[in-house]
């Protein structure tokens, strides 16, 4: 381990401003591509889905 | 031979390889978690602080593995647009399509990790820089081929004309590489290099390899997840497709 405390390592060495977004872009557009991929295949599914019931009522 | 070569037809059928994707989904997140997790440990809790750079170099550890993505990730993008340009394969186009966001947010993270590595380190955001620059155009190379595939209604059509925007944007790829090389920038040259050792502490390489494994398994993951959504969509109507369990299993 290199940090002594928490504070220290909050504040890479003064450089916190430029690390920790740098990081959390990469956390967050991450999740954010997760969610949309997603959402997109359940949009689909759910698409064919109901596609799939009004066929069923017009046979 | 031709034994082999049937074999791996029969994967580029969407109905084969739809159910196959799923399955192997979970295993590329499971992977790249351990990866992300072993390359951040060492990266922020073992690497030591650059002697020239204090903790600010640690931006590296994301930087490098996104910027060696979005390059890469171009390039099997172009490798499978091709196929499907020339072996006219559904699914190589499809897979072609899967990868282009994932590889635009690559570059997205390149330039935004790296503005936030030039600010302490040159004095600025931004420069039009060799190295930053044909970066920017990999980045506009991925939105043109997404926005050509979106604006073409036949999606046969669309296939087509962008796997040729993509193959054509190959060029690209070396002229981002070498631009270190090639022009005088501000940019550092290669951290890692194949032909020589590398220029930094084994920690700090470890860490970098073990994030763009990492990287390259959440890639894997993220592209196969959005190939199942396009075989869908563009399958929507095919006779496997009313078939699947997700689609019939369901209480209505």
């Amino acid at each position: 381990m290199i940090w002594d405390s928490l504070e220290q390592f909050l504040a890479m060495g003064g450089y916190a401003v430029y690390v920790w977004p740098s990081i959390g872009a990469c956390f967050l557009m991450g999740f954010v591509e997760l969610l949309m991929v997603r959402r997109r295949h359940n949009r689909i599914l759910r698409r064919l889905m109901q596609e799939m019931v009004a066929n069923e009522g017009r046979e | 031979m031709s034994g082999s070569v049937l074999h791996w037809f029969r994967f580029s059928s969407p109905a084969t390889f739809y159910p196959i994707a799923g399955r192997l989904i979970p295993v590329f997140w499971v992977l790249a978690a351990l990866f992300g997790a072993a390359g951040l440990w060492i990266g922020f809790f073992i690497a030591p602080t650059d002697a020239t750079q204090g903790e600010g170099y640690r931006i590296i550890f994301v930087h490098v593995p996104v910027s060696w993505m979005s390059m890469f990730l171009y390039l099997v993008m172009a490798i499978w647009a091709g196929i499907g340009l020339v072996l006219n394969t559904r699914l190589s186009s499809m897979m072609a399509q899967a990868l282009a966001p994932t590889g635009a947010l690559m570059a997205f993270l390149s330039l935004w990790t790296g503005a936030f590595w030039g600010k302490p380190m040159w004095g600025t955001w931004w420069v039009w820089d060799a190295r930053l620059t044909s970066e920017l155009i990999l980045l506009f190379l991925y939105l043109g081929f997404m926005a050509l595939q979106a604006s073409i209604d036949d999606p046969r059509r669309a296939d087509k004309a962008s796997a040729i925007l993509a193959l054509v944007g190959v060029v690209n790829l070396p002229i981002i590489y070498f631009s270190v090389i090639w022009w005088n920038t501000l940019h550092q040259g290669a951290s890692v290099s194949l032909t020589k050792a590398p220029s930094m502490a084994q920690t700090m390489l470890w860490g970098m390899l073990l994030m763009s494994l990492g990287y390259w398994m959440y890639s894997i993951a993220m592209a196969l997840t959005r190939l199942r959504a396009i075989i869908l969509e563009r399958e929507a109507h095919a006779d496997w497709v009313t078939r699947l369990p997700e689609l019939t299993k369901v209480p209505r």
